[in-house]
């Protein structure tokens, strides 16, 4: 042992050096976390300590084109759970369960919207019903990471009236999350699902904002009110062409009877009016989750009241769509308004060696084509479509937009159904080489065979019957009017042919649906279909007034029997539109 | 009469004072979480602990050197049947459940006696190294004193309690310096450990091999040392890696679970992780005295145990933890002097064993909540909450200002 003071006091001096040493290498490495390194440690406190609660953002108001809600947000509540893992979510469903009833498809909901994203509150009831509410407000501190929150809830004032128009929401599907149009969707969130809802989400949807509150290592909150919200902010309000008083007229006529789509707008615009399918159904009830039963009830209903009838369901346009062969023919030259035929109608017409009828069967005898279009003779158009031959008929009607998609702002509109030209190519391939005959020309010229359209192209195709050659897109929401000229008469050709269309009404085959101090033109549709062969889709399609068109209707009977039913309908809609137009009108102008 | 212990080391009280009453205030924040539970009051038993601790260091400081010195080899004995009683009464605790560190009787947990053996120990080890006339100058003249720590440090490790044993090895380590012991021969001690620490990377343990050989060549030792030596170095470096490796992920996992029962790597990661974040994010001002959100929320773990700097560094910031570590190295600077100005080389022995005792502690709990150390499960003097824990610290002071007392230069009144 060597104890000497000089050799201990040496070994003192490197002990203490160690020491020294020791503390400054820990005192560095505070000092590098506590100094250097602060702000990364503090951001990872803060997200430690503080979750993220989104706040609903209500949705855009949408109105109609004079300031009439279409659709609104109504106070709700919402229902969330910051859970730790699936079991902490099922106890807590199971213990809400002991107060009010829970579904087990709620459970699986909250479930699924668990598993989708953890890290946001899940989402147990979007739209809780105020009873639920108040009954957990008592019981809050049994319910760790419960969040109850004011969610805006949309409602649609005129519900079913206009649900064919502006669709509904719902909360975004697994297939939509998956989509790059949703890229920054969150589960759990509303989206537009259908109509204007959809088409316009962009616009409609507001931004979300945030609560944010303090929780603890076990994910239960702690304070509320952790730091400021970030509020949520509402859209701009979303103004539309749609006339809501018409709309509402339209879906007070249809009732709950009949079946069918109607479109109506305006001619030189486009503005679409009024928008409807029925039968209808309430986007009201669609609104926090479907109810299975209502789900199922629209399901099982066999005239398809989701499907919507005006833009979605292609039907053989029949008598309506001889207008589109009469202007072929005037712009091929073939024959003119005024022209008749070889073969007078006796009631029907013999090809070969098969005999096609006309819809009346006393025959209209010797006539003019503006008599042939006032009347609907059949066997006339079926001489003036052979006269035109298939590829110039096929060709022509393409060029009228016969294949074409109305351009409507709404989603999932449908394509017409019309052959491609060449038309051998297109028969060919239809029916075999062998399997068709120059016949298909007579079906076609009267609007029947190969040919099915939705409502809302042939309104299009009848604004520019109105105007002068040029098709208005429909637009539901003002910003870029279109038209676009789909034929090329001259003023004479056209004035006749709507003189014509004026005389359908006026002595023809509308005559019943007269108007009062109105002169409507338009033309009756009844159209043989596959799936009924006793009733037939009943058409109209016109225009009002017919010397300078304010509006433009096209109504489809699905399996309503004869045109002139749908022409009544057509004409009381003009009639409550122009006359609405008046009353409104201020009885003197300027000051 | 009192003349030969006048006057007391005041300062060195005064520090050890001073570290106690900051220890306790940081038990009390300890307590104060959103969700309170029984860490809320734990500071009151923490304050009887202090009160016990500081009667017993003043009843030390009044006995003498002499005395302790004679009550060494009684103490020792004693220390060892407590520890070979645990491995079969012993008990757990809290995060280190499974282990058997804790002495009960009929469900009421005592203490931890390996808190106590680290003082039995250091006192049995001055005994051993003092008597002996010259310093140990072979390894196998080191026989004595290995098996005096060696014993205990089984028993310890048998609990396990990985923690402790380090503590053992910092106090071996650092009497053998302190008794003369040459520092190659110190080197060659530890090289077996050095070689199992490096074993996982081939250049640096081959680095170290090379530089072991050398010493070995120029200190010459007898042959079968140096073979023993090498010997052991190279099992440590090349076979424990190769067996170890040969093991399944399952066996490495529950060896690595035996040397330190905390160590199931996901909980040990996050703890590491939370207690960076509490520190970090206190800043060089600290989020205030009760307030730091990580211990309030429960994100920080042991928040009144082994990281209770962390709740320092996140609540008093930088300033905070200057001054904790200050005042530590202050007192340590000071038992050094101790052990420097001791009346015999016993009292010189016991004070610098047990400032080793000390700052290993320091090193190793403050070291882990920042991350420089692994997760031990090591308790940091006057802070922590613990009974055993807080008594033997007090008996270190007691100890040492019996010694300040004793030792030469109390009348040049110098204050570190």
């Amino acid at each position: 042992m060597s104890f000497h003071p000089n050799e201990v006091q040496r070994r003192a001096r490197v002990a203490s050096a160690l020491l020294l040493a020791g503390f400054a290498l820990l005192l560095g490495a505070f000092f590098r976390a506590q100094v250097l390194q602060s702000a990364r440690y503090v951001l990872a406190s803060e997200e430690n300590r503080l979750r993220e609660i989104p706040l609903p953002a209500p949705r855009g108001v949408i109105y109609d084109r004079t300031g009439r809600v279409i659709a609104e947000n109504l106070p709700g509540y919402s229902i969330s759970l910051l859970a730790r893992n699936e079991d902490s979510l099922r106890t807590t469903m199971r213990r809400i369960g002991e107060l009010v009833s829970v579904s087990p498809e709620q459970v699986g909901a909250a479930v699924r919207r668990y598993h989708r994203d953890r890290s946001r509150p899940t989402v147990l009831f979007g739209d809780a019903p105020f009873e639920l509410v108040s009954v957990l407000e008592e019981r809050r501190f049994d319910f760790p990471g419960l969040i109850i929150q004011s969610a805006p809830k949309r409602y649609y004032p005129d519900g079913p009236a206009v649900s064919a128009l502006v669709g509904y929401t719902g909360e975004i599907s697994d297939a939509e999350l998956g989509q790059t149009a949703f890229g920054e969707y969150k589960a759990g969130q509303q989206v537009g699902k259908d109509g204007i809802e959809r088409q316009y989400e962009s616009r409609l949807r507001g931004r979300e904002g945030i609560r944010f509150v303090e929780v603890d290592a076990r994910g239960r909150v702690v304070r509320e009110n952790a730091r400021e919200d970030l509020l949520p902010e509402a859209p701009q309000a979303l103004y539309t062409n749609i006339d809501l008083d018409l709309q509402r007229f339209v879906h007070e006529i249809f009732g709950d009877s009949l079946i069918g789509g109607v479109v109506a707008m305006e001619p030189r615009s486009g503005a679409v009016l009024a928008l409807h399918s029925a039968p209808t159904f309430d986007p009201n009830r669609f609104i926090g989750g479907i109810p299975l039963s209502y789900w199922r009830e629209l399901q099982a209903d066999e005239r398809r009241p989701l499907y919507n009838k005006a833009i979605k369901g292609t039907y053989p346009p029949g008598s309506v769509w001889k207008l589109a062969t009469a202007i072929v023919s005037l712009e091929e030259g073939v024959a003119q308004l005024d022209d008749h035929m070889s073969v007078p109608c006796t009631g029907g017409y013999q090809f070969g060696n098969r005999y096609f009828r006309c819809w009346d069967a006393k025959g209209h005898g010797d006539i003019s084509m503006a008599r042939a279009i006032e009347l609907s003779c059949d066997v006339y158009f079926y001489q003036l479509g052979l006269k035109i031959g298939l590829q110039k008929l096929i060709a022509g009607g393409i060029r009228l937009g016969s294949r074409e998609r109305s351009g409507v702002d709404l989603p999932a509109e449908n394509r017409p159904l019309f052959p491609t030209d060449p038309p051998k190519a297109y028969y060919d391939r239809l029916f075999g080489p062998q399997g068709w005959t120059s016949a298909v020309t007579l079906n076609l010229s009267i609007g029947q065979g190969e040919n099915s359209q939705t409502v809302v192209n042939m309104a299009r195709f009848y604004t520019a019957l109105a105007t002068d050659g040029q098709a208005a897109r429909p637009e539901i929401v003002p910003g870029r009017a279109e038209r676009i000229r789909l034929f090329d008469l001259d003023p004479k050709q056209m004035a006749e042919l709507q003189r014509a269309l004026t005389d359908v009404v006026g002595r023809g085959t509308a005559t019943s649906s007269r108007i009062e101090g109105i002169t409507v033109a338009g033309k009756t549709g009844t159209a043989q279909n596959a799936q009924d062969a006793i009733n037939d889709h009943a058409w109209f399609v016109g225009y009002a007034p017919a010397e300078d068109p304010k509006i433009v209707v096209a109504v489809m009977l699905e399996f309503g029997g004869h045109g002139t039913r749908a022409a009544r309908i057509a004409t009381r809609i003009m009639e409550r539109f122009l006359k609405a137009r008046v009353a409104s009108m201020p009885l003197t102008e300027g000051e | 009469m009192n003349s030969r212990r006048i006057p007391s080391d005041w300062p060195l009280a005064a520090f050890a004072f001073a570290l106690t009453a900051f220890g306790v205030l940081m038990v009390y924040s300890a307590g104060q979480t959103d969700v309170p539970n029984f860490v809320e009051r734990i500071w009151r038993a923490q304050l009887v602990w202090v009160g016990l601790g500081v009667a017993v260091a003043y009843a030390i400081s009044r006995t003498s050197v002499r005395l302790v010195e004679w009550a060494s080899l009684p103490v020792y004995v004693g220390a060892l049947v407590l520890l070979v009683l645990l491995l079969f009464i012993g008990t757990g605790a809290g995060t280190a459940a499974s282990t058997k560190s804790w002495l009960a009787i009929g469900g009421v947990r005592l203490g931890q006696p390996s808190e106590l053996a680290k003082i039995a120990v250091v006192l049995m080890l001055a005994r051993v190294l003092s008597a002996q006339r010259q310093a140990p100058t072979s390894l196998f003249a080191l026989w004595r004193p290995a098996l005096i720590v060696g014993v205990p440090w089984l028993l310890i490790m048998a609990q396990p309690d990985l923690g402790t044993g380090l503590v053992f090895l910092g106090v071996f380590f650092a009497m053998l310096f302190w008794s003369g012991v040459s520092w190659p021969l110190l080197v060659m001690a530890a090289s077996p450990a050095v070689s199992l620490v490096l074993a996982f990377g081939v250049g640096a343990w081959g680095a170290w091999f090379l530089l072991l050989l050398a010493l070995v060549a120029w200190q010459r030792p007898h042959w079968l040392e140096g073979a023993v030596l090498v010997g052991s170095n190279f099992v440590m470096g090349v076979v424990a890696p190769l067996l170890w490796e040969r093991l399944n992920p399952y066996q490495q996992r529950r060896l690595l679970v035996f040397l330190d029962p905390s160590s199931d790597p996901r909980a040990s990661g996050y703890q590491m992780i939370q207690s960076q974040v509490a520190i970090g994010s206190g800043g060089f001002f600290g989020k205030g005295f009760t307030v730091g959100s990580q211990k309030r929320l429960a994100f920080l773990p042991e928040q009144y145990t082994d990281f209770i700097f962390a709740v320092v560094g996140e609540e008093l910031g930088f300033i905070g933890v200057t001054l904790a570590l200050g005042l530590l190295c202050v007192l340590m600077l000071r038992t050094v002097r101790v052990a420097a100005r001791a009346s015999s080389p016993f009292a010189s022995l016991v004070a610098f064993g047990l400032t080793a005792a000390l700052f290993t502690h320091v090193l190793v709990n403050v070291g882990m909540t920042i991350g420089l150390m692994p997760i031990t499960g090591i308790p940091l003097p006057f802070f922590s909450y613990g009974g055993s824990f807080m008594l033997a610290c007090w008996m270190a002071v007691g100890l040492l200002v019996l010694i300040s007392a004793e030792g030469r230069g109390k009348a040049d009144g110098l204050v570190i």
